[in-house]
């Protein structure tokens, strides 16, 4: 029979073999489904992942890619600080609606004054929306002891009603014969966060992305703040006896987190996206979990989950349009990904031993 | 000499990398106090594990009062009189004692019944205890009572005990005593577990010694020393640790009423405890499990905070300072839990050397981290301590307790403080590296440093330490020179509010 053993240490091939395992054990579980819906399932594969790479019009799709991707990095590598020193910030979501909104607030208050300090300030109120929004649970954790998860999760639909009241209200374009929604910010060149290359997908969310990915990075393996996340994750009570503030930790966390949520919300709302709008917010600030724990809370491996992630995003949109697949499956899809991430997991601390003998 | 009630032939035990138990073969005879002596993974706790049912030997046999004894599961070993005590008790604080010992009989009768039976039971082996009372509120010592009844309750013939002793003061130990010579006296047989020597040259009538899972040898312990025990126990001469005369010099670590709440629950707080230590002395501080040593530790190490005049360093009031502040000026501790208290189980040993060593090695400038001194540091304790690993990039976890306590102890004492304080430096350690450690506080102290050792083997602090005071809910004893306590006194240090009384019978 199969056994299941624990190694006496954690398996340093299998913290990297375990992803592409989960891929492939996603592609094969994926393709069954694909098959079961009356669809081949190389095909399904192929067009998930090899046409917005590869097909004649990758052109269009390969810039959005880095437009896909980089928010979800920006908001993942925030969320894996958190989540490796033990904190769990479930309310991306609403960091990075409030980012957008502070952003974007800054930049319709200039309307229509030009200035070379206009983006610059926005960049700096949009962080400061996020980290001020997740601030909030940090607070109250520290303070009162309340579970962070709970408090960020349920500020999300907070956010969510303040965009919501921002697009009909205060937000509102004055010219936009009553539409819901706010003037477009890429028709205001200061407030625009264009493409820095023309037909790219490269932003400045991009550079950001990478420079959180780098500074990260930087922080987890050489600086003692990285160490003490780490240390008071793996064990919470060696970090106190280490020294380690543990308050202090939760609000450099979450505020960290809300921060880079804010920028990716402040870079999407004056670019790619334009203006606030009610239904602005899709979901990046929850699928950036997903990335977080696919890049093994990795900065490096969290840069190549956001893509992988944006790849299935733009892939199964060319799945539904041209194969005619459910949205509800490629969501399953996206799903499952995670699913046997977690579990192909087991393998980097335990180690299967086949056992014939009966066990006493 | 009588007849053996356990017989046990060539019993093979192994694990997948370890062999735990190889061809062991003794006799256990009715009415004796039948020692099983051994260092940590020596292979004992397998070894009564397979006698009381727990785990199925790969070989060999066992005749149990003269018939062939298999037993399939703990139930079926308790059915043929085999009963064991364990070292970690398992019982229900909210319930009370009869309701306990109910819980783990079979078929238990009703309330009133067990609790005439308890009571008979208890008074007729000298463990005097109430049937009524809650367990949440009896003392360890009178817990082990609950499970010596539970056992004793089921009429054995041969009765297992897992290192009774280590949760109890002296006089406990002596009531304990007491109780199983009457029962051997009945003609039960007792294998009695334990690695403290003199406690098994007064109590054994036979020991059998196991080393990395062989029987080494089976003697009379009254008729062998502790030092000959010892030796056969770990395989080489043991070196007894020296100490040097030295001249004491100012007060470097001073606690003045302190007094400081338990984070827990079930912790215990400090009440108003005062002490001084001199540079180049060593402060034993005895006292059963539970009685603040932990929060001790932490008030010194700065987990928990204190009013700043509580404690001085050098005069100086440090009591609201943080762990590292008070490592800045030269304050270091080692909490007892090795894996995730003074270590990070998955972090490789250069990780658990930055630790603590961040500051006082100069392995960090400026908050950024040099990772190729922290190595260098993690491979100094290494060498000196004698760690046993294949090198500094392995996980804290992989090593054995008795080499990670070595790496923990060493990494402190490597960083020259001025007062170190160690909680149960030697717990689960065997007895070379114990005596290692025990010479790097002793040397430490020669040095300069002051030495607090809170520990709950009294043996190792009569043996380093200079002056003596003991913790009791929280309180400390007078503090007295070593030299002038026998273990009498001590045990009464010790007792305190929960003296025991033993029945008169």
């Amino acid at each position: 029979m199969l056994k299941l053993e624990k190694r006496p240490q954690p398996s340093k091939a299998w913290v990297w073999l375990a992803p592409v395992v989960a891929v492939i054990a996603t592609m094969i579980a994926g393709g069954a489904l694909f098959a079961l819906l009356g669809k081949d399932p190389l095909v399904a594969i192929r067009t998930i992942f090899w046409d917005p790479l590869f097909s004649e019009f990758a052109f269009f799709y390969r810039p959005q890619l880095l437009v896909k991707g980089a928010p979800l990095i920006l908001i993942a590598i925030g969320l894996s600080l958190g989540f490796r020193a033990g904190i769990w910030n479930i309310g991306a979501e609403g960091q990075y609606i409030v980012g957008a909104l502070t952003g974007a607030g800054v930049g319709l208050m200039f309307y229509p004054m030009e200035g070379w300090f206009i983006f610059p300030l926005m960049v700096m109120a949009g962080a400061l929306g996020g980290w001020a929004w997740a601030t909030i649970p940090a607070v109250l954790k520290v303070k009162f002891g309340t579970n962070e998860i709970l408090v960020s999760l349920m500020l999300v639909y907070v956010a969510e009603q303040l965009l919501a009241s921002m697009s009909l209200g205060l937000m509102k374009n004055p010219e936009g014969f009553g539409f819901p929604g706010s003037r477009n910010l890429q028709q205001y060149p200061s407030a625009h966060n264009a493409e820095l290359i023309a037909g790219s997908g490269m932003h400045w969310g991009v550079v950001a992305a990478l420079i959180a990915v780098i500074f990260a990075y930087v922080m987890l393996t050489r600086h003692i703040l990285g160490f003490h996340i780490r240390l008071t994750g793996e064990a919470p009570r060696a970090a106190r006896f280490a020294g380690v503030n543990p308050a202090r930790l939760v609000l450099i966390c979450l505020g960290l987190a809300g921060a880079l949520a804010g920028l990716a919300g402040m870079f999407e709302v004056s670019g790619p996206a334009g203006r606030v709008s009610i239904d602005f917010n899709v979901g990046y600030g929850f699928t950036a979990i997903i990335v977080a724990f696919l890049g093994r809370l990795h900065p490096l491996g969290i840069a190549l989950a956001g893509l992988l992630m944006a790849l299935t995003y733009i892939g199964g949109e060319i799945a539904q349009s041209r194969l005619g697949l459910p949205a509800a499956a490629i969501q399953m899809f996206q799903g499952m990904l995670l699913f046997f991430l977690l579990a192909v997991d087991v393998m980097t601390n335990y180690r299967l031993r086949l056992t014939w003998r009966e066990v006493a | 000499m009588t007849a053996p009630v356990l017989s046990i032939h060539g019993l093979t035990k192994a694990y997948p990398g370890v062999v735990a138990n190889s061809d062991v073969s003794f006799d256990v005879r009715q009415g004796e106090v039948h020692a099983l002596l051994g260092e940590n993974g020596a292979g004992k706790s397998t070894l009564v594990k397979m006698i009381y049912g727990l785990v199925k030997p790969d070989h060999g046999s066992m005749t149990f009062q003269g018939t062939p004894y298999a037993p399939a599961e703990p139930r079926a070993a308790r059915a043929a009189g085999v009963a064991m005590v364990f070292q970690h008790f398992s019982l229900f604080d909210a319930l009370n004692v009869a309701e306990n010992v109910a819980l783990g009989m079979e078929d238990p009768p009703r309330l009133a019944d067990l609790a005439g039976r308890i009571r008979e039971v208890s008074e007729t082996y000298g463990l005097p205890l109430d049937p009524f009372r809650t367990v949440g509120d009896l003392s360890a010592g009178e817990r082990q009572r609950v499970e010596i009844i539970r056992c004793l309750l089921q009429d054995p013939r041969l009765l297992i005990m897992d290192e009774p002793t280590s949760v109890l003061t002296p006089q406990e130990v002596e009531i304990l005593f007491q109780t199983l010579r009457k029962l051997t006296a009945e003609g039960v047989a007792i294998l009695y577990i334990s690695h403290k020597l003199e406690e098994i040259r007064a109590l054994c009538d036979t020991a059998t010694i196991l080393r990395l899972g062989k029987k080494v040898a089976t003697c009379t312990p009254a008729d062998t020393t502790a030092r000959q025990l010892a030796e056969m126990m770990v395989g080489t001469v043991l070196h007894t640790p020296e100490r040097s005369g030295r001249a004491l010099g100012d007060v470097a670590l001073e606690l003045s009423e302190l007094s400081v709440r338990s984070p827990s629950a079930f912790g215990c707080s400090l009440k108003g405890v005062s002490l001084a230590v001199r540079q180049g002395e060593v402060l034993g501080l005895g006292g059963v499990a539970g009685n603040g040593q932990d929060e001790l530790l932490g008030a010194l190490s700065g987990e928990l905070r204190s009013a700043p005049d509580m404690v001085r360093m050098h005069g100086t009031p440090v009591g609201a300072l943080g762990p590292m502040e008070r490592r800045r000026i030269g304050l270091l501790c080692a909490p007892e839990e090795r894996l995730g208290h003074a270590a990070a189980p998955d972090m490789s040993l250069t990780e658990n050397a930055m630790l603590t060593g961040s500051l006082r090695e100069g392995l960090e400038r400026r908050g950024f981290l040099d990772w190729t001194k922290a190595k260098g540091f993690a491979e100094a304790i290494i060498a000196r301590f004698d760690v046993r690993t294949p090198g500094p990039g392995n996980a804290a976890r992989s090593l054995s307790g008795g080499n990670l306590q070595k790496f923990v102890i060493g990494r402190e004492v490597m960083q020259r403080p001025e007062v170190l304080v160690v909680n149960q430096p030697t717990w689960g350690v065997d007895a070379s590296a114990a005596a290692a450690i025990r010479q790097a506080l002793l040397d430490l102290a020669a040095g300069g440093t002051a030495v607090v050792v809170i520990s709950q083997d009294l043996d190792e602090l009569m043996e380093i330490s200079d002056r003596f005071g003991a913790l009791n809910e929280g309180r400390l004893s007078r503090i007295r020179p070593t030299s002038e306590l026998n273990i009498e006194e001590i045990g009464l240090m010790m007792g305190g509010a929960h003296d025991m009384e033993v029945a008169h019978v």
